[in-house]
């Protein structure tokens, strides 16, 4: 066995029926593979963590039963959200009857003032000066224009209170030393004999790691401030509720 | 048009007859790569000598040939200047100073085929005589007119429908082909087949899980026989003098829910010795009894003489997918040695037999059981590498653990049969390298680490090198004594095959594919 992703597609393509199991005992069988297997990311009772929130009535990738099925079996290309590519079709309807017994019961909305938040994002808090948000700020750090579809509103909260306990994939820091000069910033790629790194002005360095005198990789670092004593807690639940509102493009 | 004249009459020799006595003293025309492992004992070294340590820092690309498909794991095969290179379901003969196409030959891939459990590739052609053999993913063994393309026969060798592929290069031998099939995942029941050579009609066929009334049997709880798959998909080695050949064989069926097949599940996850005359089975060696983790024993084996407790024996060597080296008498089959190559946390070593000690509570479970290695292995079907001249065995190593998971499996005919499956951990916390092992002992003598775990397999040549790729697609030439690095080029593509060797004209090439792209770099 070798190449597990097209394990992904074949069984995919066998798959006949899709619709949720949605029994007590499927559902409860549902929870137990999901409890095991997907809490990491969308939280212990998946209300979102580093994946989103699945305690609600519409979910961005899911218009019907078969997408709900092939995101669970199949995985997101070109995001975190691994396929389950190794459960039973009886288990992927399994986990999707779980998932629509709960989205009976969806989680309150966030409290905060979703306008002010804004005001807050674009001025006090400064956070244009690093990210990008609807076309505008600077890409420093992750692009933020539907973070609010792909964070849970706790995850959210976290990133801006305590942000080094959740760095996000891809903006690992690094320190390297090229002859004598110090480089630092953001590793954007690697390979066995090369690294490129993307400074705090956003300018691209490109070399052989042999060359490096140093290289530092700061893991569990981030370059994020935390802004629990920046902001008062009323304005973090604004600017949780304004980022909890960027959905993206519709 | 003296020019034009030369280069005519150097195709018109071009497929020149291999008869089996060439393939045995392949050493002795270097300038070829004649077999999968470049010669029959499975060593992927090649005598050439031109690049060298002093020189290999100044390589170029000659020229690059692409597929139209993605992701090639091609070890072509070079005649007297000419190169057959594969991808799923075609062959190409190409003229080996240009890449340009001489031939190629296709065969429609069925709409309804499904590779359950593996990538649609193929690993390569085998030469013989004046015929080019290739095996289809939907599983059929084609001989093709080494001068042209023309089929000269297509024998079925199973049934698609089931989940039966080939993916494996054939091996050819003393008027025979020898295939191996991939399948593992769909519950299949393994097999190595040989056929004749001239006429294509089956010569033999040895099933890898024994049937009832047969010995070995009894290590599969009930019927569990019946859909224990085993399967053969990497090219096998063959010693000449003693007629045997040695096949390695995949994971027991389902994968990783072991609950239905209590027993070791025989003969899964083992190497076979196997009379090349008649099929018959003249020994086994199993490294992993009823694997859970999907750790197939279909490496190259490597046939060498070394030294064991003071006396020079004839050995098999391997670095098996789960983390041990191993050395076997290859008469016999009796384990001689045994090494931890790579990190490995479920045995807590092997017996006197050879046989793991396995360390309790480390098979999948429904929660997730963190294992090293992961289910891809410490190595897998990408070839290692034995220079003779070094006496190190070389193995592209994974370093990396995973959550294995068990969950229900129910065998239905061409449906995935897993049980389960493994969540890996985060990036950065894998990594790959190229170790040297010492033959005789299995001990590190260099490693050349990877960012990533590697995909690539290794080949040593008599300069004095070791060459080897990167998932991020690096090709890279290493100090074959001491594993510094000397030369690298940025294919672009992710690197998933094996490099070869070989000469025109003189002048000595190295090759690889990388994603689509085939690359072939000269001085």
């Amino acid at each position: 066995m070798k190449l597990l992703w097209l394990a992904v597609c074949a069984a995919a393509a066998l798959a006949q029926t899709k619709t949720p199991l949605q029994t007590p005992e499927d559902v409860a069988r549902g929870r137990r593979l999901f409890e095991s297997q997907c809490t990491g990311c969308h939280g212990q009772t998946a209300e979102g963590g580093r994946g989103p929130n699945l305690r609600q009535a519409r979910l961005r990738r899911v218009t019907d039963d078969a997408s709900l099925f092939d995101v669970i079996q199949d995985g997101i290309p070109g995001t975190e959200m691994p396929g389950m590519w190794y459960l039973s079709e009886r288990e992927v309807r399994q986990v999707a009857g779980y998932l629509r017994d709960i989205a009976r019961t969806p989680v309150a909305a966030v409290s905060g003032d979703a306008a002010h938040g804004r005001e807050l994002f674009e001025g006090k808090g400064g956070c244009l000066s690093c990210h990008i948000a609807a076309g505008r700020g600077v890409a420093a750090g992750p692009d933020l224009s539907d973070i609010g579809a792909r964070r849970s509103v706790a995850h959210l909260r976290e990133s801006l209170t305590a942000p080094a306990a959740t760095t996000p994939e891809g903006f690992l820091l690094v320190d390297a030393v090229a002859s004598g000069r110090p480089v630092s910033g953001v590793r954007v790629n690697e390979d066995t004999f090369t690294i490129q790194i993307r400074d705090a002005a956003g300018r691209f360095h490109s070399f052989r790691k042999s060359s490096l005198s140093s290289l530092k990789r700061r893991v569990g670092e981030s370059s994020m401030p935390s802004y629990s004593g920046k902001l008062a807690a009323a304005e973090i639940d604004d600017l949780v509720a304004y980022l909890a509102g960027l959905r993206g493009e519709p | 048009m003296k020019i034009v004249f030369a280069a005519a009459t150097s195709l018109a020799v071009l497929a020149a007859q291999v008869p089996y006595e060439r393939i045995v003293r392949a050493a002795a025309e270097p300038q070829n790569w004649l077999t999968y492992s470049g010669n029959y004992l499975g060593h992927r070294f090649s005598p050439l000598k031109q690049l060298t340590p002093e020189n290999v820092s100044r390589l170029k690309v000659a020229w690059v040939y692409q597929f139209e498909l993605g992701r090639t794991e091609v070890t072509p095969i070079v005649v007297d200047g000419v190169m057959y290179l594969t991808s799923p379901n075609r062959v190409a003969a190409v003229d080996a100073r240009t890449g340009r196409d001489l031939w190629s030959w296709t065969r429609p891939v069925p709409r309804d085929l499904q590779t359950i459990g593996f990538g649609r590739v193929n690993r390569g052609v085998a030469v013989l005589g004046d015929i080019v053999y290739v095996g289809t993913l939907d599983a059929y063994l084609v001989a093709l007119d080494a001068r042209s393309g023309a089929v000269r026969w297509q024998t079925k060798v199973g049934d698609y429908k089931l989940g039966i592929c080939i993916t494996a290069a054939p091996l050819a031998v003393n008027g025979k082909v020898v295939i191996g099939i991939a399948g593992g995942e769909a519950g299949v029941r393994g097999f190595v087949d040989a056929y004749d050579a001239q006429s294509g009609k089956q010569a033999w066929r040895l099933w890898t899980v024994p049937t009832l009334g047969e010995p070995g049997v009894e290590t599969w709880a009930g019927e569990s026989w019946r859909s224990g798959a085993g399967t053969t998909w990497v090219t096998g080695s063959y010693d000449p003098d003693s007629g045997l050949i040695y096949w390695g064989t995949g994971n027991p069926g389902p994968d990783w829910n072991g609950d239905a097949r209590s027993g070791d599940n025989l003969y899964t996850c083992s190497v076979l010795a196997i009379d090349a005359a008649t099929g018959k089975l003249k020994w086994h060696f199993q490294f992993t009894p009823h694997d859970t983790h999907d750790w197939d024993a279909t490496q190259v084996p490597v046939l060498v003489d070394a030294v064991v407790r003071g006396k020079t024996r004839k050995v098999l060597a391997t670095a098996n997918r789960n983390g041990f080296y191993y050395l076997l008498d290859r008469a016999s089959g009796e384990f001689l040695h045994g090494a931890q190559y790579a990190k490995q946390t479920w045995a807590k070593g092997l017996d006197d037999r050879g046989r793991p000690i396995v360390i309790p509570g480390t098979e999948p479970s429904e929660g997730g059981t963190l294992v090293w290695p992961s289910l891809q292995g410490a190595t897998n079907w990408f070839s290692p590498s034995y220079s003779p001249l070094t006496r190190m065995f070389y193995v592209a190593v994974r370093e990396m653990g995973a959550y294995y998971y068990k969950t229900e499996a129910k065998f239905e005919p061409g449906r995935w049969f897993g049980g389960g499956g493994e969540r890996r951990l985060p990036d950065d916390q894998l990594w790959g390298a190229v170790r040297a092992l010492d033959v005789h002992t299995g001990k590190l003598r260099w490693e050349f680490k990877l960012k990533s775990p590697s995909w690539a397999g290794v080949m040593s040549t008599a300069g004095g090198l070791v060459f080897g790729g990167s998932d991020e697609g690096n090709f890279y030439a290493l100090d074959a004594a001491g594993g510094k690095p000397l030369w690298e080029f940025q294919t672009g593509g992710p690197i998933a095959a094996n490099p070869i060797s070989y000469a025109v004209d003189g002048k000595q090439y190295v090759a690889i594919p990388a994603e689509r792209a085939f690359f072939v770099f000269g001085l």
